[in-house]
């Protein structure tokens, strides 16, 4: 774990902590108050219709949408201020996108090295072992010389979640990571989450796959037009919810 | 060499009447190397700054400065819309005009040379082809990219140097090669202003001579062959930075 | 945050303002310089540019004649040549081919000294008897010969881009290939050719005053035979040039705006 900041934070208090968060994309209100505190080692589904704001939201949590109003704090530490070091944060949280975005002109074994190597200017020698360590672990060992191109989605997806371990961050944010995958694909992407899930890593995930969260989450939230409408383990959620717009939500896609 | 083709070419205006002089006259031969010297030294030379300038202008393009983007869409609009001989003659005798001239001890002779008039007019030119085609593969970079790696923390100008240029690079290498290619060619019009190269030798010759439609000949297997170099050249080049799945 | 390309980028009308301003600029501070320079004839420059207008514009007349003439011709003959370039006969698609890559490849200077030089100054045509072919009309010739190879190679290009999809059922329906191109193939690719038929349009009027090299009196001989006319003054030099590419400027600028406008609306990505 990383402790490069001055504000010192125990594990007991929440790892992330939001606080009345409001977004507007000009004159129309993505997120419309938002309240959420996530412990070290929980994991988070975030479900709802399109639209709802669970993108927007996950992406505010480590800087790549600046909000309106409100805090965010990770680790103890307030993100959203104007000074907030970006690069740090970043260091902290990692991302895996729907679209994994590798690298194209660069091999498998660079992607997952390259940010440990330029932005952490850690030694060659141990973030290659450490890269070969991660490759393994998504068993995607063989393919370290290949490049993105040659790779069908999920392998993508899996070196994508591969390159943001590498930087060893202390939580994951995964936002819809197996929506642009077909249905062969989705399984060997969740079972590297679950993995990383049962390990300890706090994770928050933006997901469709109703089963998976049921299945590893310790908290299901449902959001509908900018805010949270309910929150809960996935047993209540699932088999017992309590509004109507839940419950609505859940009978058309389950 | 030449002792040896001589006589082969003599023989071939004996028997056909084809003229080749620069092949078994001497001074014609020294005025074809000196046309091929001058010609290859200048493409080169406008094709490397047609480079750099098409690179900073790139650049400016995507600066926060109002002024400098104003200045760089200006100048674009300035060269590309205007015939290329005109810019040619206007900055060799207009701006030519104004340089000063230097002290050779005893006589005087123009700061720039006509070469040096042709490689600046000629590169600012084909420079502003480049700028526009460097910004079509700058933009051709899939935001998404740039956005995965500012989530990694890459900062800006780690971003920009291990992940758009090595990319935006070989999204404009098909734009950039034809342009090079076109720009190789326009060069022929530095004979305007006197330069000798390949076009101007040859027209000395033929004008002694009377052998155009050799000479001709000459001319056109000599800049296909260039163009086919430079093409060459640039396909290994794509062969070279090809990366399998980009680019589909 | 990184961005890509949110650079704002002028819009045309800002544009067109702002080279013909910089242009006009431009001209004020080289006759500003030249007049500071110079020891200052009676006549001052602009004076003498304001008398000799007329004259380089009637040679304008000629480079635009000249690209036009060229543009029909080559816009005909290079379909035609694009079709030879995709025939199924080897005799007739390989000829095609050679000759597209000749005159695509050799740059136009080299391309009209042939042409001025190699063909005749009288020919005698057997119902007219002796006809004289003055320069400008060798030198449109000259100017149709690479803007038909490369109009040849903008036809091929977009027949290759037309899905096969079409093909195979225009087939499937029983046309035959002829039909198949005049209704199903060629139509789509007009608009895709169109925005690089103007480009080719706006370059060939931009290559037009390479003919004053060889003797033809078009804008670039007529301001330089000006200049002389006036005295041969240093002066002269930097407002007359200016004033030549103020005027094609002004010409091709609108085409060009256009054709990128075109470009977008056709875009096909």
């Amino acid at each position: 774990m990383s402790t490069e900041y001055a504000v010192s934070w125990s594990p007991d208090q929440p790892i992330i902590d939001i606080r009345g968060l409001h977004k507007s994309f000009g004159s129309f209100e993505v997120l419309k108050g938002i309240d959420l505190s996530v412990h070290q080692g929980e994991v988070i589904c975030i479900i709802g219709p399109s639209g709802s704001g669970k993108s927007t939201l996950i992406r505010t949590i480590n800087g790549l949408t600046p909000i309106n109003k409100g805090e965010i704090f990770v680790e103890g530490q307030l993100i959203t201020g104007p000074k907030v070091d970006k690069l740090a944060l970043r260091r902290k949280v990692g991302m895996v996108f729907q679209q994994y975005n590798l690298f194209p002109h660069r091999t498998v074994l660079d992607n997952v090295m390259m940010a440990p190597r330029l932005v952490l200017k850690e030694p060659k020698a141990e973030v290659r072992e450490r890269a070969r360590a991660l490759l393994a672990k998504v068993r995607l060992a063989e393919k370290e010389d290949h490049f993105p191109g040659e790779l069908s989605g999920g392998q993508q997806q899996r070196v994508a979640i591969a390159r943001s371990l590498c930087m060893r961050p202390d939580m994951m944010l995964f936002d819809e990571v197996t929506a642009a995958l077909d249905p062969e694909t989705v399984k060997e992407v969740l079972n590297t989450i679950k993995e990383l899930a049962t390990e300890g890593m706090t994770c928050v995930l933006v997901t469709h796959e109703m089963g998976f969260a049921r299945e590893i989450a310790d908290r299901v939230i449902f959001t509908d037009g900018g805010r949270i409408v309910e929150m809960g383990p996935p047993a209540q959620i699932f088999s017992d919810p309590q509004d109507t717009r839940t419950k609505e939500f859940l009978s058309q896609v389950l | 060499m030449f002792e040896f083709i001589a006589p082969l070419f003599l023989a071939l205006q004996k028997a056909t009447g084809l003229n080749f002089s620069p092949f078994y006259n001497e001074y014609d031969f020294s005025r074809l190397m000196t046309g091929v010297q001058t010609s290859l030294l200048l493409i080169v030379c406008v094709l490397i700054v047609s480079l750099i300038v098409g690179l900073l202008g790139a650049a400016a393009q995507r600066s926060q400065f109002r002024v400098l983007r104003f200045l760089v869409a200006a100048y674009i609009a300035m060269f590309r819309n205007t015939p290329p001989v005109v810019q040619l003659l206007f900055f060799y005798f207009g701006l030519g005009a104004l340089t000063p001239q230097v002290d050779m001890g005893g006589w005087y002779e123009p700061m720039i040379s006509s070469f040096g008039w042709a490689v600046i007019a000629l590169g600012i030119f084909g420079g502003s082809y480049n700028v526009e085609i460097f910004r079509a593969g700058i933009e051709a970079v899939p935001g998404t990219t740039l956005e995965a790696s500012e989530a990694l923390a890459f900062s800006p100008v780690q971003t920009f140097i291990h992940v758009t240029m090595p990319l935006a690079l070989r999204f404009s290498l098909p734009a950039l090669a034809s342009n090079l290619i076109s720009l190789a060619k326009t060069t022929s019009i530095a004979y305007v202003i006197a330069v000798p190269e390949m076009t101007y030798a040859l027209s000395g010759v033929w004008n002694d001579s009377l052998n155009v439609g050799e000479m001709m000949m000459l001319l056109f297997i000599y800049y296909i062959s260039v163009v086919a170099v430079i093409g060459a050249i640039m396909g290994r080049l794509e062969k070279r930075l090809a990366v399998p799945g980009l680019g589909k | 945050m990184t961005k890509v390309s949110t650079v704002p980028r002028p819009n045309s009308l800002v544009s067109i303002l702002a080279g013909a301003a910089l242009l006009l600029a431009a001209l004020a501070v080289g006759v500003i310089t030249v007049s500071q320079v110079a020891q200052g004839p009676a006549d001052s420059s602009l004076n003498v540019l304001r008398r000799w207008c007329p004259f380089i514009l009637q040679g304008f007349m000629l480079n635009i004649l000249m690209s036009v003439i060229a543009m029909i011709l080559a816009t005909i003959s290079g379909v035609v040549l694009g079709f030879m370039q995709i025939s199924h006969l080897a005799i007739v698609r390989q000829p095609a081919r050679f000759v597209t890559h000749v005159f695509r490849n050799s740059p136009w200077l080299v391309i009209l000294f042939a042409i001025m030089l190699m063909v005749p100054f009288e020919i005698t045509l057997p119902y007219f008897g002796l006809v004289m072919i003055p320069g400008w009309v060798k030198a449109t010739i000259g100017f149709t010969l690479p803007v038909m190879a490369n109009i040849a190679e903008i036809l091929r290009g977009a027949v290759a881009s037309i899905p096969t999809g079409q093909w195979e059922s225009a087939e499937s329906l029983a046309f035959s290939r002829m039909q198949t191109m005049r209704h199903v193939i060629l139509p789509q690719c007009v608009r895709r050719m169109l925005p690089s038929w103007m480009n080719w349009f706006a370059l060939l009027t931009l290559m037009t005053p390479i003919a004053a090299i060889l003797g033809v009196n078009e804008a670039l001989g007529n301001t330089q035979a000006a200049m002389e006319a006036a005295g041969s003054s240093p002066d002269l030099l930097i407002p007359f040039y200016l004033f030549l590419m103020c005027i094609f400027f002004i010409f091709i600028y609108p085409v060009s705006v256009w054709t990128k406008r075109l470009e977008r609306r056709f875009s096909t990505t």
